[in-house]
């Protein structure tokens, strides 16, 4: 039971430190970084600590000595889980407090929102959540996984190792899922899976009552062949969800579930002896034993001075492109946003799981993708991982509308939805 | 003719055929047995789960006595292996036994490593051990051993399960075996077509989904006379089933009625019988979730033995709790509204954001961890209704706390005075009742009830700051469907929805079926804008 | 004539009102154009959508007064009306964007696209054109209002019940607009607009022109609501407000003058919510969360409920409060609205404006003693 009290006066203070900095900024000539996440609201679970983890980033750089010789200083502002106000707040961080980057969002929504605004003001942006895919903006860094960095290796993993021949796509009734459930609906069929096999299901966001739905989970299941449940039930949802799995004792040994969004945060909140054996597809697990990952659990445990704190995958993603932006922006001498994009093509930075990630000109990176089991404490025993790291599909070729396109934001073609059947820039190229 | 099952079940029915047989042969040479455990054990000191699993299968061909320990040690993660292939069972005490010795091993090993398990391997495991069950002296463990034959329909099972069903005393287990048999029958080719159709009627007793799957593969491929039975016999187990569906989703409406009784009874005593818009009501069932979380926490760490009443612990502490800030809320804000009841509105609606902020700096904005205590957890079967413990309980609890409030207010003085203050405040002043006071109890009653909800549902949803949020806007549909100030009315409103709403579910979608509720509700109002139940007399129009 | 009629009609608060709005008009385009970014009476951009916002929102805050001032209906789903206005204007935003989205579909915009579908639904016909989007943006949620409280005040559904209903409503339409399937977007909502009228909607002259849109819209808005209560119809409806029941008896069709107020308040709070959306960029189903009505009451009720100019206000002074408090003390922002809204309904139960007018000059006879006294209890 950690009371979060001193923590709470902490944050209070940092924060009218920081107010109080941005005054004595101007003389002092720091690089401003930007830290979009929400503090308050449904979001506030997961994106917390996305901002801690950034702030402990920022304060670690300080002490290397800073970056071009200036010190970083970080502008925390919280958007409220409120999508206008993403777009309010980053024009106010980028208008108002020059900021150099911006590290943001969690939910596809939010990005949506920021993206007129960051392209129109042309600054840096590095998202770090896995997610549907289908974008590539020339200012925004997905450091998240793209559908086949995470959905298809894990689907590939449950037919291979597991033998499943039935499918079953449950998920939260917004665009992640349903553009992940299209992607490996057709992903599936391509593989010989026939339409009646496959059964898919779209809740509303924290929806709590699951009870008919794992019902008829069990009944598909049960029509003799190995079933598999595919979920990218979202947030607040899953607790019940998995709560009446238990319940109702489906085991992972009967109906294994492989989930998109469901990390160590997340089974922070659930007891999870019941749970043994569900599955979950990241780029990172907690559990990972290499040097680095064991270095940053660490750190990350003495700074939130809580030996309880767990690490998940959107943090590694953070780690990644906060260390790829620093060394970008020391390859171009300058945080000049279009100096700082070009840079960052190609930027090669060690990844917290014993490899490296590069920044691929798609403005997604490289990724290795790890399946793990949950076990009793919370933590996740990795089962498979790919061998080598997977180059992300910004734009799905199973998808009818994008199969033609591709990103490159290397000059000449600067593009990111370059029609190679046209060979034209900008969608259909009409 | 034979059904193509999963590899996995064939396999789990060999290793059950071969184990049965030697369980029943009289043991041969022990040497050589022990050899090949050893060499099984060897096997499965690697990383490899496929290696893994097929130790796991030599392990269990060997027959040795030593495969059991080793195979539980497994299950239980207490099996290590060394570098040099040596593998250990670690003991409670945290002493090392040589697992192909079955003796104390006389040396720690040297960096030992867990043998590892993903879904594959514990598969095998499961089917080793529960082919070990068929003669298992624990009755549960033979009945899931004949269930997993009726499932995997093996014809190389049926030997063990005919000497198994020779030796059964069991009423049930027999029955089960004899299921498990006719299963495997069907698909035999040696079978007579009269035994087969005899088969299929025994298989049909089952009466669930099952036998329907089993009977489906008979319709595709069997002879003319086997497809007429099997089409007349999976009729019937349709019609059963299409009965239970309905049934289920009764159950299941009955359950989340529950939920929601729970959750709009605290808000039918400060809106129903006070008038008293309390949006914060929701934030008291969040009080409730949170001291159920405290409470278990503190029994963690200090009284781990005594988890299981953490529950009942938790329920006068919530009520405690949710009930003295309900009264404080009264005493501080809400009797100064009094007559104004869309400005308590606002107020609560403040003091709502107050709580649900304050409960985050506290706590965090994680979701907490809230355990099930053994008796929630689980579930059991119904006649083929499956009903999980936690759902029944908080069916129950919703039904005690609603018998519990109705006996306050119908049966003692204060309920009395309660009512007297409702139907008209000013003679109640008058006859000697301290309103003030009656006022805050009355809230401070409400918020309790809020509380207790909370430790319920602590059981089945999140517990994070937002946990009273989603549940308030339903919490006023059924307080106003039901009728303002009815507690009856509360209770029909609460299941009368529940139940809608589960059957609308599979039809409509889960969305779908919220929206056409809400519409109906607003719809309903407008016919009686006073609820079901409403309130007759004069008090109302003041 | 209309005008000088109007004018004439407006207390001090009023002419003061409207000429600072008039003053915002001139005044923020000619900073912000004309004076150099070096300089220090420089309006940033950013800043001109901001009081763009603000301004939006104090409309929707107006129309909330006109039916909870003045008519005694608590209406906790305001916010729906404002964003089907705004999702109509986002729909002739999205169609305007043509080929240029990221599929280059000339028709249907990127989220029909990757979700497959193959032609545009039938909702969406029309909004390519502005007359049809802008008569959609007042009848969609005028519509809505009509059939709502045609039913609701017909039935004579008061009072706290009807603020109920109102809420069950706005929440039926978040599900509604969540689901996919309803060809809105879903969660995402509708984004990445590129021009209004052909203009590029993130061009500084666009968005000083959407400013100075919206000031005269408010200003409109305000004219409007307050030349409806000034008329013999408004004496009625605050009749209706004050003791519905004698209205009755005393012969006049109550619904009727709901029904009206009812109405006309939702055609306002949807041209707000269709001003809101190109300056914030952005329109999703939150919008339609019951929290975001009941945010928009603490507005009115912290400028003063009954005052119209006064709503206008503390719509402006809490959005400016959140926009400061969510930058500076992130964690402290829902514990000071919080606190604001218990407040305010036990200290200031007549509001800022409401407070300030009953100290200067004790018109006692003034509408908003009459709020104090007679809320609009059942």
């Amino acid at each position: 039971m950690t009371f979060r009290v001193t923590s709470f006066l902490a944050g209070a203070a940092v924060a009218a430190g920081v107010t109080l900095a941005s005054f004595a900024a101007q003389a002092q000539d720091t690089i401003k970084v930007g830290v979009l996440h929400s503090l308050s609201g449904t979001m506030a679970i997961s994106e917390t600590t996305l901002k801690d983890v950034m702030l402990m980033l920022i304060e670690d750089q300080n002490k290397k000595g800073g970056l071009l010789g200036k010190k970083l200083e970080p502008v925390v502002v919280d958007p409220a889980s409120n999508w206008p106000l993403f777009a309010e707040k980053a024009r106010e961080l980028v208008q108002k407090d020059k900021v150099a980057a911006i590290f943001c969002c969690w939910t596809s929504v939010s990005r949506k929102s920021v993206l007129p605004v960051v392209e129109e003001l042309n600054t840096v942006v590095f998202y770090p959540v896995q997610y549907e895919g289908e974008e590539s903006s020339k200012n925004i860094f997905y450091t998240g996984a793209a559908p086949n960095q995470q959905a298809i290796p894990a689907v590939d993993y449950l037919a291979e190792n597991e033998g499943v021949k039935r499918w079953v796509l449950a998920g939260t009734d917004y665009v992640y899922p349903r553009t992940t459930n299209k992607i490996l609906e057709a992903y599936l069929k391509s593989k010989g899976v026939k339409p009646e096999d496959i059964m898919i299901n779209y809740t509303p966001f924290g929806h709590s009552d699951w009870q008919t739905i794992v019902a008829d989970i069990k009944k598909f299941g049960s029509a003799g062949k190995k079933t598999a449940v595919v979920s990218t039930i979202n947030g607040d949802a899953n607790v019940p969800f998995y709560k009446e799995l238990g319940n109702q004792g489906v085991k992972a040994t009967d109906i294994p579930v492989v989930a998109f969004s469901v990390g160590e945060e997340e089974l922070a909140g659930i007891d999870t002896k019941p749970l043994v054996g569900h599955l979950a597809a990241w780029n990172y697990f907690q559990s990972i034993d290499t040097p680095e990952n064991k270095a940053f659990i660490e750190k990350w445990k003495a700074y939130t001075k809580n030996p309880k704190r767990v690490t998940n995958d959107p943090m590694e993603a953070h780690v990644i492109g906060f260390q790829m932006w620093v060394k970008a922006v020391e390859k171009a001498g300058t945080t000049d946003p279009n100096a700082v994009i070009d840079a960052l093509i190609g930027v090669t930075v060690p990844n917290l799981t014993g490899g490296y990630s590069a920044m691929m000109p798609n403005h997604h990176i490289t990724k290795p993708v790890f399946i793990g089991e949950v076990k009793a404490d919370g933590q996740f025993n990795v089962v498979w991982n790919t061998p080598a790291p997977v180059v992300a599909n910004e734009w799905s070729p199973y998808l009818e509308g994008s199969k033609d396109l591709i990103a490159d934001w290397r000059a000449p073609l600067s593009c990111g939805n370059f029609n190679v059947k046209t060979g034209k820039c900008g969608g259909a190229g009409k | 003719m034979r059904d193509p099952a999963p590899r996995r079940l064939r396999r789990a029915a060999a290793l059950l055929a071969a184990l049965v047989a030697l369980l029943l042969v009289p043991l041969l040479a022990g040497p050589a047995r022990a050899q090949d455990a050893g060499a099984a054990l060897a096997r499965m000191a690697t990383e490899q789960f496929a290696q893994i699993e097929a130790g796991i299968a030599d392990l269990t061909a060997s027959g040795s006595p030593l495969a059991l320990p080793a195979l539980e040690a497994l299950a239980d993660g207490r099996l290590y292996y060394s570098p040099d292939k040596s593998v250990f069972i670690k003991q409670a005490d945290g002493r090392w036994i040589d697992a192909r010795t079955g003796a104390a091993s006389a040396a720690d090993p040297a960096s030992p490593k867990p043998v590892r398990l993903n879904n594959r391997v514990r598969r095998a495991l499961e089917a080793a051990l529960g082919s070990l069950s068929l003669m298992n002296p624990d009755p549960a463990k033979r009945l899931a051993a004949a269930e997993a034959v009726v499932k995997s329909r093996d014809a190389a099972a049926l030997p063990a399960v005919e000497a198994a069903l020779a030796k059964e005393t069991d009423p049930r287990i027999r029955k089960a075996l004899s299921q498990a048999k006719a299963a495997t029958t069907i698909f035999l080719d040696t079978a007579t077509e009269s035994e087969k159709v005899a088969a299929i009627e025994t298989v049909a007793g089952r009466g669930d989904q099952d036998a329907l799957n089993l009977l489906g593969a008979v319709r595709e491929r069997g002879t003319p006379i086997l497809k007429l039975a099997a089409e007349t016999a999976s009729a019937g187990i349709e019609r059963r089933l299409a009965l239970l569906n309905g049934l289920q989703n009764v159950w299941y409406g009955l359950s989340l009625g529950s939920v929601l009784l729970l959750a709009a009874i605290g808000l039918a005593i400060t809106f129903g019988v006070m008038g008293v818009i309390n949006m914060a009501h929701g934030e008291m069932v969040m009080l409730g979730a949170y001291t159920t979380f405290l409470v278990q926490e503190f029994l963690r760490t200090r009284y781990p033995a005594l988890f299981d009443l953490s529950l009942p612990i938790a329920i006068p502490l919530a009520f405690l709790v949710a009930g003295a800030v309900g009264v404080a809320l009264e005493r501080g804000v809400i009797r100064f509204l009094y007559g104004r009841p869309l400005e308590t509105l606002l107020a609560t609606w403040g003091v709502s954001l107050i709580l649900q902020q304050t409960v985050r700096t506290l706590f965090g904005a994680n979701n907490r961890e809230v355990g099930a205590p053994s008796y929630m957890a689980g579930s059991f079967d119904f006649f083929g209704l499956t009903v999980t413990h936690g759902r029944l309980w908080i069916v129950v609890f919703a039904m005690a706390v609603f018998a519990c409030l109705l006996f306050v207010l119908k049966a003692t003085s204060f309920g009395l005075k309660m009512r007297a203050v409702t139907q008209n405040r000013r003679m109640a002043s008058c006859m000697g009742i301290r309103t003030p006071w009656l006022d805050a109890m009355t809230f401070g009653l409400g918020s309790g009830i809020a509380g207790i909800a909370g430790v319920a549902l602590s059981q089945i949803d999140n517990v994070s700051p937002n946990l009273g949020q989603s549940y308030i806007v339903d919490s006023f549909m059924v307080v106003v469907f039901g009728g303002v100030g009815n507690l009856w009315g509360t209770l029909v409103a609460a299941l009368t929805l529940g139940i809608a709403n589960k059957f609308l579910e599979p039809v409509a979608g889960a969305v779908l079926g919220k929206i056409a509720l809400l519409v109906f509700i607003i719809l309903f109002i407008q016919k009686r804008p006073r609820g079901l139940f409403a309130q007759k007399g004069r008090a109302v129009e003041a | 004539m209309i005008a000088s009629r109007l004018l004439a009609g407006l207390d001090l608060k009023g002419r003061v009102f409207l000429a600072a709005l008039a003053g915002l008009a001139v005044l923020v385009p000619v900073l912000n154009l004309a004076v150099p970014e070096t300089s220090a009476l420089h309006v940033p951009t950013y800043v001109v959508s901001l009081l763009g916002k603000y301004l939006s929102y104090a409309l929707l805050a107006v129309a909330l007064d006109l039916v909870w001032g003045y008519c005694g209906i608590l209406s906790l789903g305001h916010g729906a009306f404002f964003a089907l206005g705004g999702y109509a204007m986002g729909m002739y935003l999205m169609r305007q964007i043509g080929p240029r989205g990221v599929y280059g579909n000339p028709t249907l915009p990127d989220f029909m696209v990757f979700l497959n579908w193959k032609e545009l639904p039938l909702t969406w016909y029309g909004f390519q054109s502005f007359p049809y989007a802008m008569l959609m943006v007042v009848l969609a949620p005028g519509l809505l209002a009509l059939v709502f409280g045609w039913f609701a005040f017909r039935s004579r559904v008061t009072g706290v019940y009807l603020s109920i209903i109102t809420q069950a409503m706005t929440y039926a339409l978040l599900l509604a607009f969540f689901r996919n399937d309803m060809g809105f977007g879903g969660n995402n909502g509708l984004t990445d607009f590129k021009d209004i009228l052909g203009f590029n909607i993130q061009a500084q002259t666009t968005r000083v022109g959407l400013f100075v849109a919206t000031v005269v819209a408010l200003a409109l808005g305000y004219a409007v609501a307050r030349a409806m209560v000034n008329s013999a119809y408004g004496k009625v409806l605050i009749a209706v407000r004050d003791a519905e029941s004698r209205a009755r008896f005393l012969g006049y069709r109550v619904e009727r003058y709901k029904l009206v107020a009812f109405t006309v308040s939702a055609c306002m709070a949807g041209v707000a919510g269709a001003l809101y959306v190109p300056q914030v960029g952005i329109i999703n189903p939150s919008e339609f969360a019951p929290a975001n009505s009941i945010e928009a009451v603490i507005w009115v009720a912290v400028g003063g409920r009954g005052t119209l100019v006064g709503a206008a206000l503390g719509a402006i002074v809490v959005n400016f409060a959140k926009t400061w408090f969510t930058g500076a003390l992130p964690e402290l922002w829902l514990f000071g609205l919080g606190a604001l809204f218990v407040l305010v309904t036990l200290f200031l139960p007549k509001g800022v404006v409401g407070t300030l007018s009953a100290w200067s000059g004790g018109r006692r006879q003034a509408a908003p003693a009459g709020v104090a006294a007679a809320p609009a209890a059942e």
